[in-house]
This record gives structure tokens, C-alpha cells and sequence, in this order.
């Protein structure tokens, strides 16, 4: 489904992803592990065409991701922002609707306001929230909607940047709960990016951990323990003292 | 040696700023053509251009109608004791109409509205980059040129015309009571000299450049929003560009439709 083949990208001097070569499969539940600033955002920004590549090369469906018609590319996909990116203009509401209000699918007002509460429902929101404004929903409940939003139109993949970063324990499991759904029962493709553990161990079919601009480790969730990296042994077991340096 | 070699620093330097004016020329030519191109291609998003209608437009009127009128008292009191130096009060009507139809109304005008709407543009849309909702909009299938900077384009071009005319009527307005209530003019004579005078080109270089003047003001907001860098500190910096390029292009511009029109 997606293949990503010796991708770089720099910013200025900084070199970010040096070299990544990832595939996931159809229906698949991948997730990205790795340090905070190791370019996992700027990855899955260049699938989706945000961020351009330096080089390397980007297949979605048997087709080079940067060709072709974008209105349709981008129509298979729902984003989560990491940090939620909603559109503080427009109500919750139609912020989750944002796309089923438009386009060459759009519903009627009503049909998309019941889909956009239907939506809020699964992530743990109330239906009187859909008539508040972003600004005044606390950082979590945000990071919600933004995740009905990226799930509205039923996308074929979807990326999710860090959907439990800020929720309580509850709520992170009702989230996992919910991406691990959607893989399943909707057979969507999903990459997440966490730093969540218990995340990574309910979410994910396959972990790629990135590191120093290339994958470091890829591979299953069951061999996630034994892997025998030390890269990644560090990481799931939160060591300070390791391969890894803390000051980077 | 010395003096050399600096002269050669300060060469570089001019060089390296003339480059930079010239892709930073480039790039908004650039990002024009973009948006232009897209004011002919659907969709348009009719709501969002009603909403800009509204913001750039009529939330404008209070700023320019109080900018004319006050401009136009003042115009009248200085043509007054200007022209009284050599007996020529009576002209006080006509140069007020002229003053304000071709000159101050879109000048101000278009002055006051880029203090407060290309500030506001780039601001809005300065956020928007910033906390990654133009990324968002992409994601989501919408082109944030279309979405977003068309709607105030047109909003910006469409209303800026009807302000100045507004601003015009209350310049000349300004004028009136100053000469009539402050200078003994004759309240009938003082309106039908200002009529007599005013030709339909006054009017419509007023209204043109007005149009001109909408449309600077949208794009620096649009350009400098929509290009700005990360940060609190990159949406100020977008701000303050907005403001002071659409400024001087205001004024440039209108050197330039002055010439245009009145030169011959
Ligand atoms: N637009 C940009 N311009 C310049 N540098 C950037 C840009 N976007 C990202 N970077 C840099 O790229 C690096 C990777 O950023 P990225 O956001 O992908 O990190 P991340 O792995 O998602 O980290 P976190 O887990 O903290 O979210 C960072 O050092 C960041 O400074
Ligand atoms: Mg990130």
C-alpha cells in the first residue's frame, strides 16, 4: 500500500530523514516509535505531500505519491495534526464535517452534522460540544476532534501524529481502543506515531522505531521485546543509559 | 587598500539586497498569478466571500468615513487660508471635490484600510500557518489559495471601491460643513460648484484606483500570512511586512494611476 523507498530530506544544514525505506501493507497497523525531534512528523508529511523530499521515492497504491492527480490522492487520506491543527473560525462541528461539506462528495448539512456527532461520539465527545468553538475545549478534548475530523469521511489511510498525547489513561485507551477499530472493522491503513508504549502494544500490527534519520528497526509487535537492538531495547524500557544519548 | 576593499563590501552588500528585492519581486508575482489563476476556476466558496464581504467592507466604513470627513474639514480650512492670499477663496468647493474625488479619498482611504485589513489578513492567516491549519486544509482536499485567499482578494478588491466612494461623498461632505458653517460660503453655490467641477474621470480614476488599492492591501495580507515563519515571532514579522509593503505599494501605485490617468 504505501512504499517508501531511500528517502532524504534536509532542513538548511540539518539533515532529518537520511535514507528511510519503510513499506506497510494494506490494512495494516503501523506505528512509529523514536526520539522527539527524530523527524517522524516530517515522515509522514512527506507521504502526504506537506513536506517535499529532498530524494527518494514515495509509492502509494502502485503509484508515485508526487505524480498525478492530487485531489484524488489526497481523498484517500485523514490526517490527525499532532497538534490537532483545527480551524478556529469554524465550530466543532463543522470542523469534523469539514470535508463531507464540501467537494465532490458533499452531503446535505443535516446528514453531515448527524455523521460529524456520530464521529464525536466515538472519540468520547459529547453532542453539546458540536456548537462550542475550538478555543473553548481543553487541549485533550482538541486532540479529539481532530481525530473525528481525520476519521469523518471514512478515509482508506490514515495517519494519525500522536493521537494520545495529552488524554487521561481512560481516554487513551478508549483512543486506542477506537484506531485498533478502525484498522479492523473498516480495514483502513493506519500509521501512528507515538510515544505512548501501552499505545504502540494495543494499536500496532508493526513497529518501525526511526532513529538518526533511518529506520532503525522494523518488524511485528511480538518481536518488538526480543528484538536484540539495543536502539530499541533502550527505548521501550526508557533507559537513560544506552546507545541512545540523552543530550542530542 | 582599505577604502577599496570596503568599497567593495558596500557593492556586495547593494548587490546581495537588489537580488533579494528581486526574488522577493518574483515570488509574490508568483503567488499573484497563482491566486488570480484560481479566481477563475471552481469552486469558489461564495460563504467565505460573504464573510470577507463583510470584514474587509463594512467593517471598514467607520475608519475611512471618519478619515474623509475629517480630511475634507481640514482641506476646505487650508484651501481657505491659502487661497486667501491671493484672493482666491472661492475656489474652495471645487478643489476640495478634486482634492478628495482623486487623490485623498482612495489614498487614505486605501491607507487606513491596509492599517487595518492586511494587518488582520496576515495575522489570521500568519495563525493559520503556524498552527498548521493551511496543512489541514490540504489534507482535507481544499486548496488554502482557493479557500482562503481568493474569498479576500475578491472581498478586498469588490469592497474597496464602494469604501472610497462612501469616503469621497463624506470628504466632500467635510468640506461643505466646514465652508458653510466656518466660512461663510452659501450653501447652495458651495454645492453647485462642487457639482459643476467634478467630471465623471475624477470619479472613476477614484474608483480605479480604489480597486487597485482593495487589491495590494488583500494580497501583502494574503502573501505575508500565508508565507510566514514559525512562531509568535513569524506572524508578527508577517504583520508588520503586510502592513508597510501594502503602504508603499498604495503609494507607488497610485503615483503611477495618476500619471495614467491626468498626464495627458
Ligand atoms: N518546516 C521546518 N523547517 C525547519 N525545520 C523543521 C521543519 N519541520 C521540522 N523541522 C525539524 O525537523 C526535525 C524533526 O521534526 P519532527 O517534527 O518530524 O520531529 P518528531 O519526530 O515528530 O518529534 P516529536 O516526537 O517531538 O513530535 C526537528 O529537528 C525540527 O526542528
Ligand atoms: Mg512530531
Amino acid at each position: 500500500m504505501i512504499e517508501i523507498t531511500d528517502l532524504h530530506k534536509s532542513f538548511g544544514p540539518k539533515v532529518v530523514l537520511n535514507g528511510v525505506n519503510l513499506s506497510i501493507a494494506k490494512g495494516e497497523s503501523m506505528v512509529i516509535i523514536g526520539g522527539s525531534g527524530t523527524g517522524k512528523s516530517v515522515l509522514i508529511k512527506c507521504i502526504i505531500g506537506l513536506v517535499k523530499p529532498d530524494s527518494g521515492l514515495i509509492m502509494v497504491n502502485g503509484k508515485d505519491a508526487t505524480k498525478g492527480d492530487r485531489d484524488e490522492f489526497l481523498e484517500q487520506f485523514g490526517m490527525l495534526f499532532q497538534g490537532g491543527a483545527l480551524f478556529d473560525s469554524l465550530s466543532v462541528w463543522q470542523n469534523v464535517a469539514f470535508r463531507l461539506l464540501r467537494g465532490p462528495h458533499k452531503r446535505s448539512k443535516e446528514e453531515a452534522r448527524e455523521i460529524a456527532i456520530e464521529k464525536l461520539r466515538r472519540v468520547g465527545l459529547r453532542p453539546d460540544v458540536a456548537d462550542l468553538f475550538p478555543a473553548e475545549l481543553s487541549g485533550g478534548m482538541q486532540k479529539r476532534v481532530g481525530l473525528a475530523r481525520a476519521i469523518a469521511a471514512n478515509p482508506a489511510i490514515i495517519f494519525f501524529d500522536e493521537p494520545t498525547t495529552g488524554l487521561d489513561p481512560i481516554m487513551s485507551g478508549v483512543i486506542n481502543e477506537l484506531v485498533r477499530e478502525i484498522v479492523v472493522e473498516m480495514g483502513a491503513t493506519a500509521m501512528t506515531i507515538t510515544h505512548d508504549m501501552s499505545s504502540v502494544r494495543a494499536i500496532a500490527d508493526k513497529v518501525a522505531m526511526i532513529h538518526n534519520g533511518v529506520v532503525q528497526w522494523t518488524g511485528p509487535i511480538g518481536e518488538m521485546d526480543n528484538s536484540g537492538d539495543p536502539y530499541l531495547d533502550q527505548f521501550i524500557n526508557a533507559r537513560a543509559e544506552g546507545p541512545i544519548e540523552a543530550v542530542r | 587598500m582599505f577604502i577599496l576593499s570596503w568599497f567593495f563590501g558596500f557593492l556586495a552588500a547593494v548587490g546581495r539586497s537588489f537580488t533579494a528585492l528581486l526574488a522577493a519581486i518574483g515570488r509574490i508575482s508568483f503567488f499573484m498569478a497563482t491566486a488570480v489563476s484560481h479566481v477563475f476556476r471552481p469552486p469558489l466558496y461564495p460563504r467565505e466571500l460573504g464573510q470577507q464581504l463583510l470584514q474587509i467592507g463594512y467593517f471598514s466604513l467607520p475608519v475611512v468615513g471618519l478619515t474623509a470627513i475629517f480630511t475634507g474639514g481640514a482641506l476646505a480650512l487650508q484651501i481657505y487660508s491659502g487661497g486667501s492670499r491671493f484672493n482666491a477663496e472661492s475656489v474652495v468647493p471645487s478643489i476640495v471635490a478634486i482634492g478628495m474625488v482623486r487623490e485623498l479619498g482612495p489614498v487614505l482611504g486605501g491607507l487606513m484600510v491596509a492599517g487595518r485589513v492586511s494587518s488582520s489578513i496576515a495575522a489570521e492567516m500568519g495563525t493559520m500557518r503556524v498552527t498548521e491549519q493551511i496543512d489541514a486544509l490540504t489534507t482535507l482536499s481544499t486548496n488554502p489559495i482557493k479557500y482562503l485567499v481568493v474569498p479576500r482578494l475578491l472581498a478586498a478588491t469588490l469592497a474597496m471601491p464602494v469604501l472610497v466612494f462612501i469616503g469621497d461623498t463624506l470628504g466632500i461632505l467635510g468640506g461643505y460643513l466646514v465652508g458653510t458653517q466656518r466660512l461663510g460660503f452659501n450653501a447652495a453655490a458651495y454645492l453647485k460648484n462642487t457639482w459643476d467641477f467634478l467630471e465623471a474621470e475624477d470619479i472613476v480614476s477614484s474608483l480605479t484606483k480604489a480597486a487597485v488599492f482593495g487589491f495590494i492591501v488583500a494580497l501583502m495580507g494574503c502573501y505575508h500570512g500565508y508565507n510566514s515563519g514559525r512562531g509568535a515571532q513569524g506572524v508578527g514579522r508577517a504583520t508588520i511586512n503586510a502592513v508597510v509593503s501594502a503602504s508603499v505599494l498604495i503609494l507607488a501605485a497610485n503615483y503611477m494611476l495618476t500619471e495614467v490617468f491626468f498626464s495627458s
